[in-house]
């Protein structure tokens, strides 16, 4: 990193140096993952918890209709499976941009932010490090809803892997652009709240669409402009080898759009970010 | 099609040297082969499937190779059992309302002819040979027995109230039927058409099917919500299936169609409206999955591979396909009104 540093900054960088920033910024996140056992236990607990206890007891609530990609009648529990995997990701994406402001208040933001690189490539390793993170999460999780008889077919697995990958890249950026705006550690958890239940409770993760609009056509709606929605949609159809091409474009703007939104946000001289000199305290 | 065997054979043994020059030529041609292979290999087993539609009088063909329907034929008025003829030329539909079975020309896949039946037939067998039918006419208490290569009545048996369940002993010589008012399986000899025995089950037996060794007879009891185990010889119940599904009322059990594979290690058991088919091992006679399909499943039937079994469920209109081997769910394939039996092509 040294040599980095000594150099003229107007000098483009070699690919190396940005893979050197690229798996350090990585590095540090699987680290920090690891060593918060409790938090890897408790991403896992949390979608458990739905799996094996809000899911028995609605058992019988799906079985009388086939919405693609299924091809029969599942239960409930096969049904929320991808929301639930889709959930692991929101969360993470919120938990990673928490550990943003957490970075900011002790001021550890400053060693990353020292960096040469072009602070759009920081921060998009920063995403692809808590993207990782989410995936280690997600395969952990199908591998115990596996012997919960969640049994998508094997290419399932490795289809998934690229919607996980988008999905992620999604809610990161989002929990990115919505961790600029916050100065300190206690108002994040507001803004969970706030962000984190209204996306997961209005979207077809727990539900099918076709249910929510006899409920209300209204939150149909609303459910369909969320773009979780579309994250859980493009996980329900990657797991089963399908591609749901609506879903893949709405994922896919949001996180461009998510991702220049959260790098203007980040930069000092313009974004969000300005209102608070240095970065510092808060 | 004839081009095909030539890229198979190239794939099996190495090609020429001068043939095929660089690794990367060699890679695609190897590919080009593999997906060849792959594409003639899959219509090796499709098969014809005839359900009857209860409700909207027609059968559905259902093709096993794209899982879809093929063609709808009207019949008569309340189809219900249907079965092929043994050299697999026609399809027999028993048509309950109109008093008749109809053939269905399995080639033009049309009505063609008609048999004799007693009112309101709703199941029935053939043996063996496929030159004698049986058919439960639900309304008048009887058996008639019809000469399946005349096509004429032969007679009448007297049996129980309501008989439905049938079929018929490996060798021939007994044939089995259930009255669903009586609870009672009768045992037919098959020369003399005189009942030889009465057997007592739980309320309201639907379907009788024996084991391919004959050393057990299985009748569902859809009152009951039992399967009672026969045995054939000493005609007593020698065991009983139950059946036990978390989260589900006992009265939403009601067994109805039963199907055992060639084994004899396996029977599949429909559940009516508990939407479920049981898989019940038979040498323990208990459950050891339930699989789910559409709602209120009656009848089912293998395909001759055995690779697949095709259930008709009645109120969500569909045939749901199970993945023998791996008691799966895969596929459900929306049919007429009301779907009752099924049939596949020998």
């Amino acid at each position: 990193m040294s040599s980095i540093t000594t150099r003229d900054v107007p000098r483009g960088f070699s690919a190396s140096e940005y893979m050197t920033c690229l798996t350090g910024i990585v590095w540090r996140e699987g680290l920090r993952f690891l060593h918060q056992r409790e938090r890897f236990v408790s991403a896992l607990v949390r979608p458990l918890v739905w799996l094996f206890i809000f899911a028995a007891g609605f058992r019988q609530v799906l079985g009388i209709s086939i919405i693609p990609p299924y091809e029969t009648y599942i239960l409930y529990e096969v049904f929320i499976a991808p929301g639930l995997m889709a959930m692991i990701q929101l969360f993470n994406g919120m938990q990673s941009s928490l550990s943003m402001v957490y970075d900011r208040e002790m001021g550890n933001m400053r060693t990353l932010l020292v960096s040469p690189l072009p602070r759009g490539f920081l921060l998009f390793c920063k995403l692809l490090a808590g993207t990782a993170v989410s995936l280690l999460q997600v395969y952990a999780f199908l591998i115990i809803a596996w012997f919960w008889d969640i049994t998508p077919p094997p290419i399932g697995y490795l289809t998934v892997l690229p919607a996980l990958i988008l999905s992620g890249l999604m809610l990161g950026s989002l929990g990115m652009l919505i961790s600029s705006g916050i100065k300190q550690l206690e108002n994040f958890a507001g803004v969970m709240n706030f962000v984190i239940f209204p996306m997961f409770f209005a979207s077809s993760a727990l539900y099918p669409l076709w249910r929510v609009q006899e409920g209300s056509p209204y939150l149909y709606y609303v459910c369909q402009a969320n773009p979780f929605t579309h994250a859980v949609e493009l996980i329900r159809f990657a797991l089963y080898g399908q591609i749901n091409w609506i879903s893949l474009a709405v994922v896919g703007v949001c996180t461009i759009v998510f991702m220049i939104a959260a790098i203007y946000a980040y930069d000092p001289s313009r974004g969000l970010a300005r209102r608070e000199p240095a970065g510092g305290e808060g | 099609m004839s081009s095909i065997p030539r890229y198979n054979d190239a794939a099996l043994p190495p090609p020429p040297a001068g043939e095929v020059r660089t690794a990367r030529g060699q890679m695609s041609r190897m590919l080009l082969a593999t997906v060849l292979v792959a594409l003639t290999a899959r219509p090796a087993h499709a098969f014809i499937a005839y359900v009857s539609n209860e409700k909207s009088n027609t059968v559905s063909v259902i093709d096993t190779d794209s899982w879809t329907v093929a063609k709808t034929i009207k019949v008569g008025q309340r189809p219900r059992g249907i079965e092929f003829t043994r050299d697999g030329k026609f399809v027999m539909v028993a048509i309950g309302d109109d008093d008749t079975i109809q053939m269905i020309d399995a080639k033009t896949q049309a009505v063609v002819d008609t048999l004799p039946s007693g009112p309101d037939p709703e199941l029935f067998t053939q043996d063996a040979a496929g030159r004698t039918l049986y058919v439960a006419n639900e309304n008048d208490n009887t058996v008639t027995v019809i000469d399946l290569e005349k096509r004429a009545r032969l007679g009448d048996i007297q049996v129980g109230v309501e008989p439905e369940g049938m079929t018929i002993s490996p060798d021939g010589k007994t044939l089995i039927n259930t009255s669903e008012t009586t609870n009672m399986a009768h045992f037919i000899d098959t020369a003399s058409r005189k009942i030889v025995a009465n057997v007592l089950v739980d309320a309201r037996p639907r379907f009788a099917e024996f084991k391919h060794d004959a050393s057990e007879l299985w009748v569902s009891s859809e009152i009951g919500g039992t399967v009672s185990v026969i045995d054939p010889n000493k005609h007593a119940v020698i065991g009983k299936v139950n059946f036990e599904i978390p989260g589900l009322r006992k009265e939403a059990i009601q067994p109805v169609g039963i199907g055992m594979t060639k084994d004899d290690k396996t029977a599949f058991v429909a559940l009516g409206p508990a939407n479920r088919i049981a898989v019940v091992d038979t040498a323990t006679r208990k459950v050891t999955k339930y699989l789910l399909v559409g709602q209120r499943v009656w009848h089912m039937a293998f395909t001759p591979d055995e690779k697949y079994l095709l259930t008709t469920n009645g109120v969500s209109n569909d045939v749901s396909v199970i993945d023998v081997a791996a008691q799966k769910v895969i596929k459900t394939i929306q049919v007429g009104e009301l779907p009752w039996g099924i049939t596949i092509a020998p």
